[in-house]
């Protein structure tokens, strides 16, 4: 995608948190598609969770500040969305689909599977810090269900069986 | 080279004909081959704004998204002429809605399409700038539909003065970041806002005041999908593709998940009865297993039963039947399936992704999950299920802030109404002695708080 419009940011880093090169541009890429900054909070959050994992405290001020809105708001929205996450996160992050189609084609079998294969319940991380756990709405896959998403990768139909071997093609 | 449209030489599959999921999307040059960009094209030498507007209106095109509003009448409430100012068009690819997986496959597939129909109906109401508000999990989706955004931007056929034109639309995918709710058309505009995704009162509408208090018009990937077909063809053609099914008008995009044997997705004439979904395309239940309920559309629509299954798939028949088409990709249960469990996993959902912002929705349905777990535990009390159907009422239409709330009850009601007896077996009776007939809640209401002891099942 590109538009003609160019936005550059000042230097807005503070001594907790400074932003990557890749950061800044990625912000200052979607602000041009929007007239107004804040429309651009949801992309500078997960320009930093996409190179950290998540977004830290001391991020906000930053982002708040590159958008053009107050830390408050955006603390706000950061809170809001399921997707941004406000605590470290594991190097993967599994997202198992509850949703009708999947809990009629056996997401309790595979959600029972997944906690036993990696000791930890929804909204924790292994010790390891390989995976995190997370329930998330329909996938839009129901044809294939039962589902989960790994990082971007989408699974299904999986079975209870076919865990281990998934599991052991993420590092 | 054999075109993908032979296969379709009537033109019967309009949404699907370019689709071959073996080969993967059309870039630009396959999709103008196939007769891609050719609305575009007609709209905008042919066609005044106005003109394309009318066509649809005339084709009775109806919202693809779950509610089935009047495309033609949406469109014909935003303001026009000279004078009118900055306006949006919107693309609501947010797709959510337990069950539904139609949008994904015409995102992922049929990327030009896509795009050139946001070019089609942005021309028809002269917006310069569209959004696709596209769900973050649809990578796939977002990285296809940003490639056909830069290649038809690259042609011509976006940017400043499409088509050497005086009209200019710049087109931007947003992707989200989780949470049912954004598919909540003013719900959506606050989150592509930057905002917490809460719901507008409404009036306004978005057509008079929506994205940046501006002019807005938001509709689903299917129904924008349709819009390019009915140029290049015609209305009454649109019209002839359901003759004789309903009285709704072209083809959807039907699916069925669940306990099916070839769950899937399938473009037919709307119309088309669950039955021949069922039967036909999804090859039967699994297992040999007898089908229990179903339902229609996703999981905010009412519940149905398998002497429903030959009614026609359209908005008006199924609303007749006490439930709505919604998204019209039917999830099946199985015989040996809970009602109790299904309904409490929809409820769960419901109360997990209800926004907070008004309180029935954000203290009733948490309320509802736990008489639900209860019952489903064999752990239901005296009045448990009267208190599920009063919530129904509490949270039906009107009572609420937007339509969340009343969509979860739609499966509550109809599943207490088709299998009361289900509840029962999971409700532990509490009788008076004196008053054995009577059956009342012991000290009021039941109390959320309290945790369940365990108790024998009746």
């Amino acid at each position: 995608m590109s538009t003609d419009k160019v936005v550059k940011l000042a230097d807005l880093n503070q001594p907790g948190f400074v932003l990557s090169e890749d950061e800044q541009h990625e912000i200052e890429h979607a602000l041009t598609h929007y007239p107004d900054g804040r429309a651009a909070s949801i992309d500078a959050l997960k320009a930093v969770q996409k190179r950290r994992g998540w977004v830290p405290d001391a991020a906000i001020p930053v982002l708040a500040q590159a958008i053009g809105i107050s830390a408050a708001e955006l603390e706000g929205v950061a809170t809001f969305y399921s997707l941004i996450f406000r605590r470290p996160v594991g190097r993967h992050v599994i997202k198992v689909c509850d949703s009708i189609s999947c809990h009629l084609t056996g997401y309790d079998e595979l959600k029972a599977e997944l906690v036993k294969q990696l000791g930890v319940d929804y909204g924790r991380t292994t010790q390891d810090g390989r995976f995190t756990l997370l329930p998330i709405c329909c996938l839009g896959a129901c044809d294939r269900g039962a589902t989960m998403m790994i990082d971007d990768d989408l699974h299904g139909p999986v079975e209870p069986a076919d865990v281990a071997k998934i599991l052991g093609t993420y590092a | 080279m054999t075109l993908r449209s032979a296969k379709d030489p009537n033109y019967q599959r309009p949404l699907t004909r370019l689709i071959d999921r073996d080969a993967g999307p059309l870039d630009l040059k396959g999709y103008e081959a196939e007769g891609g960009y050719a609305a575009l094209r007609k709209a905008i030498r042919e066609y005044k704004p106005q003109d394309v507007q009318a066509k649809v209106k005339e084709a009775n095109l109806r919202g693809r998204g779950g509610a089935g509003f009047p495309t033609g009448i949406k469109w014909s409430l935003i303001p026009m002429g000279p004078d009118a100012g900055a306006k949006y068009l919107v693309c609501n690819a947010d797709e959510m809605e337990p069950g539904t997986f139609k949008d994904r496959l015409l995102m992922e597939q049929a990327p030009h399409q896509l795009v050139e129909s946001m070019a089609v109906a942005a021309y028809a109401i002269q917006a310069q700038t569209g959004y696709i508000f596209l769900r973050g999990e649809y990578v796939v989706a977002a990285e296809r539909l940003n490639q056909a955004i830069a290649e038809a931007r690259a042609a011509g056929l976006l940017g400043p003065n499409v088509l050497g034109g005086p009209w200019s639309f710049e087109l931007y995918v947003h992707t989200g970041a989780g949470r049912y709710i954004c598919g909540e058309e003013t719900a959506l505009i606050n989150s592509l806002e930057g905002r917490r995704a809460n719901p507008r009162a409404k009036p306004p509408f978005p057509q008079i005041a929506g994205l940046w208090g501006r002019p807005t018009i938001v509709n689903n990937v299917e129904t924008l999908c349709t819009i390019p077909h009915i140029l290049v063809q015609s209305p009454s053609w649109f019209k002839e593709l359901s003759k004789g099914k309903s009285s709704d008008a072209g083809t959807k995009l039907y699916g069925v998940s669940g306990r099916a044997n070839k769950p899937g997705c399938w473009e037919l004439p709307m119309g088309t009865t669950a039955r021949e979904l069922l039967e036909d395309h999804a090859g039967g239940m699994r297992g040999g297993k007898k089908l229990k309920a179903w339902l229609p559309g996703g999981a905010s629509t009412d519940f149905l039963l398998p002497e429903h299954l030959d009614l026609p798939m359209d908005f008006d028949t199924i609303a007749r039947a006490g439930s709505r088409m919604g998204t019209g990709l039917i999830t099946v249960v199985a015989e040996d399936q809970s009602i109790v469990a299904a309904v409490r996993n929809l409820e769960e959902f419901f109360s997990r992704e209800s926004c907070g912002w008004c309180t029935p929705c954000r203290d009733g349905l948490p309320w509802t999950v736990k008489l639900l777990q209860a019952i489903e535990r064999g752990e239901g009390k005296t009045g448990d299920i009267d208190q599920l159907s009063r919530m129904t009422r509490w949270l039906g239409p009107g009572r609420t802030f937007c339509a969340h709330a009343p969509g979860a009850m739609e499966p509550l009601q109809s599943a207490i109404k088709y299998f009361r007896h289900e509840f029962e077996i999971g409700t532990v009776c509490e009788l008076d002695d004196q008053k054995p007939e009577v059956c009342t809640i012991p000290g009021g209401l039941p109390d959320i708080t309290d945790h369940r002891d365990h108790a024998p099942k009746k």
